[in-house]
């Protein structure tokens, strides 16, 4: 009788750790950190990438309606694909797209404009990543909705955006 | 020959002393990251990752530093803005209750078997 048991009780907690593994095989493993401080203290100086002189990200978020902060480099692959919807964004003429150019040479950077074209309102650089950080960014590229006056992050992408996100945007936006 | 030795000698003393001065610099930034969990490399502390994500936020711990910011500060700044995760040390609270009480509880119950076994003998 306790042999049985012993061998039940074996068998069974096999079964349970090994359901356990595999549904731990279909959870994505990125970890995205539930925005604990929707509101970003914006009030950090970037340079400009088409001029020397510096911004408080503050002053690029001056009007009524909503931005759209994009972290990008002309290195990273995945912005490229990504790129054609933030020129579809800026085609509704309802946001201002801010992009934030990471660990980029500026030569390169603006060559990737010329090459697919400027979406952007206003483009700051971020040579050492800092300005990300002070976002809460992971990397590139990653998008923040943002309303102005409140100054509060509405949607949040990491990653390149896709119909879906694009989707998601635009229900915000209208 | 002579001569030859001692300028080597020379390079290698200047060498040693050129790491020192660059371990002495970031030592505090050494200590902090490495209770940081880089959040893009998962498995790695932001001292041990070379990925863009950790040198960044090297050089942000050390520009807080020369803030004047403290170690408890700057922890705190990250968990603002990247949640309780990138942090080795979990708060107690009530996701993470288990995690602090299960080892005492593991701990007595294993303490009372041993003792009946000792009793028992």
């Amino acid at each position: 009788m306790s042999k049985n048991f012993k061998l039940i009780s074996i068998v069974l907690f096999t079964l349970f750790s090994f359901f356990i593994l595999l549904k731990g095989l279909d959870k994505s493993n990125i970890y995205s950190p539930e925005i604990e401080q929707r509101k970003i203290n914006f009030n950090f100086k970037a340079k400009y990438l088409f001029s020397e002189e510096e911004v408080f990200i503050n002053e690029l978020l001056n009007n009524d309606g909503m931005s759209l902060i994009n972290i990008w480099a002309s290195w990273c692959l995945p912005c490229r694909d990504e790129h054609a919807y933030l020129l579809n964004l800026k085609s509704l003429n309802k946001l201002n797209i801010i992009g934030i150019n990471y660990k980029d040479d500026e030569k390169n950077a603006k060559q990737f404009l010329s090459e697919l074209g400027n979406p952007y309102t206003n483009i700051i650089t971020d040579p050492k990543g800092i300005n990300s950080i002070e976002l809460g960014a992971f990397g590139v590229p990653e998008s923040y909705l943002i309303d102005n006056k409140s100054k509060l992050i509405l949607q949040k992408h990491i990653g390149p955006l896709d119909d879906k996100a694009f989707a998601k945007l635009i229900k915000i936006i209208q | 020959m002579k001569k030859l030795k001692i300028i080597i000698k020379l390079i290698i003393i200047f060498l040693f002393l050129q790491n020192y001065s660059l371990a002495e610099t970031s030592q505090e930034v050494d200590e902090i990251s490495k209770n940081l969990r880089c959040l893009i490399c998962q498995g790695q502390s932001v001292y041990d990752s070379q990925s863009d994500f950790a040198l960044s936020m090297k050089i942000l711990i050390q520009n807080k530093i020369d803030e004047g910011k403290n170690d408890e500060q700057i922890y705190e700044y990250l968990k603002a803005k990247y949640g309780e995760w990138i942090v080795y040390d979990p708060e107690i609270n009530k996701k993470t209750i288990l995690l602090w009480v299960l080892p005492l509880i593991l701990f007595v119950f294993g303490g009372i078997l041993i003792l009946r076994k000792v009793s028992i003998k």
